[in-house]
């Protein structure tokens, strides 16, 4: 009796427990495999030869002192890649038919370079020294042409064209409205105007980018080994551009460093690299050095925002108009995703009832921009969050009453924004308690009780501050992600996706989701990602997307496979399906469990047995295939709020608090979910104070290095206090919500809340991101200028 | 060390993780290289190599160096320590133990150089705060965890080796 009831308790839940991750003992050892570690025999190694103009014209390419260099083994340039490849051009991805032809890159430039660090050609030698000598050998002859550094000067009728093949460089414009701005804004009881600049960076996974391709010439098929959030898209780029067909490429991403971005690309090196392995009929690597990540991975951010917001005498928000310039750099690999995401996420957790903005994508001689973790909503949501301190401000209203009386009510939800996605749909809040997550933040950080706190510390001669902001992101975006979830004869869980593990745990988190529909622990379960032999397609990692989408698929398919071992289990036992349940690797009785079946067995007749039937009614295989599409994103909200310290004196900003709500949902692995929020807050960080890549007027990069652009070191970072709220969403059968970029989008906003508030003896109001010493101090002298004398205490 | 005429290339012997090791190098090879490519030990990772991120810290002689700012050369004759030289194929050591528990790594790629550094610090300083932790990973980067967890797992190691018997 007492054992009876022991063994019915249902199995413990695996959503939403703090699993230990099973990547880790492997990394822990240092037995990770990532790009870099992929050895094959015969291996070649492959350098590019990267152009130091922003624009130049390319009037020959000598390369016959780097054919004598010592291990050399090829030079390819354009006109030799283009005997292999069906096109020099990489394709469009995020094609929209409202952008021009033409402004793709090309996989080696032929004879135009529109930005420092284009390729020009590909040495191929017998290791990495070798072929670095041998690019250093390579002489392009070049042509300086003029360039264009900044996208607003790229607008003026009279700048210098980004590449001579484009008819200007006003890549597209476009334009977002509804309601009536001008009628809002002409019966307005106040109008303020800002002017805002959202600085570039750069991605900077710690592993950069880098591929091992291996053509087999017998097979006439190409191995792929690459550190990419796509795998399946670089499978059939490559097949594509090779004109081979998808079933002869494969493509497996090992371990991969990082992405945040920078990965979500199929890069022109990596198509140069495949074909350099096609033409010498040996395997080649290329390993990107940091150098190289800062002149040639995507970057994104640099937005310059003119515009005002209309309010009411109480503060509520009557309508925002404005315009946009987007730097999109010298192409586009990937559509305007980040101008348009920007565009459509100022409103974010808002009721903003006009709405018009003028959107101008210029191009300019710099690498090309697509998103960074956060993906233009950090850009959108500064210019909003800096729009309300400013009504504050003026209407010398609470910061925080003024955003109280602007949130979409949680009684309003679901709330239909005026406003479609890329995908055209409705932006469509689905869930969630803006208001409660504010209030809990300022209830923690004691909000309350600041203005005695400054006070004090203004009589001891320091100047502290107090920021917050809010945040939306639309997650989980379609059209779908695969999942494959078997069990085979040995009783092992098979979950494969073409979702892609980047470090975030995605294995564990799929394994949970799978453990919990099989009613068994997540040890039982292999996770196969980033592999194209593993599932047929897939969309890889990026928007947030996976938990909810490659999530949603696993938890399908697997309840799937539970219901075929049941269905088998059934006619074995002879019991209806209802009353038996799977767990610990077994099929029972309910309340029975000596009366069951192990799924060993169920594999193995479903596996087949040569002349024999099939269990009726369930077809082969004790696995089951589901592409989850969503209908709708999941819309994750965050409310940050820290606390900072400024000496004016040098401009330095100490961060001395930070507090962190967060709402994505049903949380599958807390652990997990918390490290991603403490690794996007920090990312916000390094835009909002340290993170500066820096060009000369000629479109020169001049951050080239770790220790000129600065990341966030442990030193600058306060213990990040993390709080969630859990509003299920009902866009997904898991209810969750995306996670990974939710934490960056906030930061820059609410520190420049805190600065301005930590400066407003000053006058300081920051409306440029990243906020630098320098900057900074320029701001207070021009302050201090401002105030008399007598107030002046430094 | 001995130089071979023709090709410039070093025969060295180096002690990594307490083995004797052969490689033939180029002078000018790295010392993490030298790891990485001769000798197989690709758990240390290169993220710059330019001396900033810390991905490719190793022990030398029990000090925490750069290898990518040393040469292979330079290090016949020291003990060079490796993250697979820290527990080996064995039970995992209590701070690599430390970060499984605490969710000290996502991507894992900065994870050895930051295991070996805090590997040097609580040898030298078994009850670091987390001050003294926040200061000795100031040298490395990290682009996923925000530090966070990488300071908790540090402190639980601390707290799990002072029980130690
Ligand atoms: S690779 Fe050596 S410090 Fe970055
Ligand atoms: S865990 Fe990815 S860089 Fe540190």
């Amino acid at each position: 009796m007492h054992s009876t009831a022991a063994v019915s308790e249902p199995p413990p839940r695996q959503i939403g427990a703090r699993a230990r991750r099973i990547e880790d003992p492997r990394l822990l050892r240092g037995r990770g495999r990532f790009v870099a570690d992929v050895e094959l025999p015969g291996l070649l190694h492959g350098a590019f030869v990267r152009s130091p103009h922003a624009h130049a014209l390319v009037r020959t390419i000598d390369v016959d002192d780097a054919l004598r260099t010592p291990g050399v083994v090829a030079v390819l340039t354009a006109r030799d890649l283009a005997r292999t490849l069906t096109t020099l051009r990489m394709p469009l991805g995020f094609p929209t038919s409202a952008l021009p032809p033409d402004i793709t890159p090309f996989v080696l430039a032929p004879e135009e370079v529109c930005f420092v660090g284009e390729a020009v050609a590909l040495v191929i030698a017998t290791s990495r020294y070798t072929a670095e000598d041998g690019a250093a050998a390579v002489f392009v002859d070049y042509e300086p042409l003029p360039a264009v550094a900044d996208c607003r000067d790229a607008l003026e009728p009279t700048s210098p064209k980004v590449r001579r093949e484009a008819a200007d460089n006003v890549l597209t414009k476009f334009n977002l409205s509804y309601g009536d701005c001008a009628d809002a804004f002409r019966h307005a009881a106040h109008v303020f105007r800002e002017e805002l600049h959202q600085h570039r960076g750069g991605a900077h996974p710690i592993e950069g980018r880098g591929i091992v391709a291996n053509f087999d010439a017998q097979a006439d098929a190409l191995s792929v080994w690459s550190s990419t959030q796509m795998s399946h898209e670089l499978q059939f780029t490559i097949a594509e551009m090779l004109g081979l067909s998808e079933q002869s490429v494969h493509v497996v991403a090992p371990d991969v460093g990082g992405g945040f971005g920078a990965k979500y690309l199929v890069y022109p090196e990596e198509v140069a690299i495949a074909a350099a392995s096609r033409l010498l009929g040996r395997p080649v690597k290329w390993i990107e050095d940091r150098a190289e990540h800062f002149v040639s991975a995507i970057q994104e951010r640099d937005q310059y925002w003119d515009v005002e917001i209309a309010a009411d005498a109480q503060g509520r928000i009557l309508g925002v108009r404005g315009r946009m310039i987007h730097d999109q750099g010298a192409y586009t690999p990937q559509g305007i995703n980040c101008a348009y995401n920007a565009a459509t996420a100022v409103t974010g957790p808002y009721v903003v009832p006009n709405y018009e903005l003028d959107v101008f994508v210029a191009q300019t001689n710099k690498v090309f921009t697509i998103p960074v973790r956060g993906a233009g909503y950090p850009e959108g949501t500064f210019t909003m969050e800096r729009l309300l301190d400013r009504v504050a401000h003026e209407l010398q209203l609470d910061r925080a009453l003024v955003r109280e009386r602007n949130l979409v009510p949680a009684s309003a939800m679901p709330y239909v924004k005026p406003l479609r996605n890329r995908a055209g749909h409705p932006i469509t809040l689905d869930s969630g308690d803006y208001l409660a997550c504010q209030q809990k933040v300022l209830e923690v950080i004691d909000y309350a009780g600041f203005a005695a706190r400054q006070r004090r510390a203004r009589e001891e001669g320091r100047h502290i501050g107090l920021g917050f902001a809010h945040a939306v992101k639309g997650t989980g975006r379609g059209p779908f992600e695969s999942a494959n979830v078997k069990i085979g004869p040995s009783g092992r869980i098979t979950v494969s996706t073409g979702a892609m593990a980047m470090g975030q745990g995605l294995a564990t988190a799929l394994a949970q989701i799978a453990a919990e529909a099989l009613g068994t622990d997540i040890d039982a379960i292999d996770v196969v990602s980033g592999d194209t032999a593993a599932i047929s397609m897939g969309i890889g990692g990026f928007a947030s997307r996976q938990t909810v989408t490659a999530g949603s698929s696993v938890l399908l398919a697997a309840r799937e496979v539970n219901e075929k071992a049941r269905k088998v289990a059934a006619q074995m036992l002879e019991v209806s399906v209802d009353d038996l349940v799977v767990r610990d690797g077994r099929v029972e009785v309910r309340g029975v469990p000596q009366m069951s079946v192990p799924l060993t067995r169920i594999a193995r007749l479903l596996r087949g047995i040569a002349g024999y039937d099939l269990p009726k009614g369930v077809g082969a295989g004790l696995e089951a295939t589901v592409f989850w599409e969503p209908e709708a994103m999941a819309y994750a909200n965050a409310f940050h709020a820290c606390e900072v310290e400024v000496d004016p004196a040098t401009g330095g900003v100490t961060l001395l608090r930070y507090v962190a709500m967060q709402d994505s949902g049903t949380l599958v692995n807390p652990s997990i979910v918390e490290g991603q929020v403490h690794g996007g807050i920090v990312h916000g960080i390094g835009n909002a104070l340290f993170e500066y890549m820096r060009y000369d007027d000629d479109a020169q990069p001049i951050s080239t290095t770790f220790a000129d652009y600065l990341l966030p070191t442990s030193t600058e970072i306060p213990h990040l206090e993390v709080l969630f709220m859990e509003s299920p969403s009902a866009t997904n059968p898991l209810g969750v919500k995306g996670v990974g970029e939710v934490g960056t989008i906030p930061v820059t906003s609410a520190v420049a809340s805190a600065v301005d508030d930590a400066l407003r003896d000053y006058g300081v109001r920051i409306a440029a991101v990243p906020i630098d010493p320098v900057r900074l101090v320029e701001l207070i002298d021009r302050g201090d200028r401002r105030r008399s004398p007598a107030q002046t205490a430094r | 060390m001995t130089t071979s005429s023709e090709s410039n290339a070093l025969s060295l012997t180096l002690d990594v993780n307490g083995k004797a090791c052969e490689a033939t190098v180029e002078p000018r090879t790295t010392l993490a290289d030298c790891l990485r490519n001769e000798l197989h030990l690709t758990g240390t990772h290169l993220g710059c190599e330019h001396g900033v991120c810390g991905a490719c810290t190793v022990l030398v002689d029990g000090r925490t160096a750069r290898s990518c700012l040393m040469l292979a050369a330079q290090a016949e004759g020291c003990r060079v320590t490796t993250i697979e030289g820290l527990s080996g194929e064995g039970e995992l050591e209590p701070l690599q133990q430390a970060f499984w528990d605490r969710h000290g790594l996502q991507c894992g790629f900065c994870t050895p150089g930051v295991l070996m550094t805090l590997t040097e610090l609580l040898r030298d300083e078994p009850n670091a705060n987390e001050d003294a932790i926040r200061l000795a990973l100031s040298g490395h980067l990290c682009r996923c965890t925000g530090y966070q967890n990488i300071v908790a797992a540090a402190l639980s190691a601390v707290e799990c080796i002072r029980r130690r018997p």
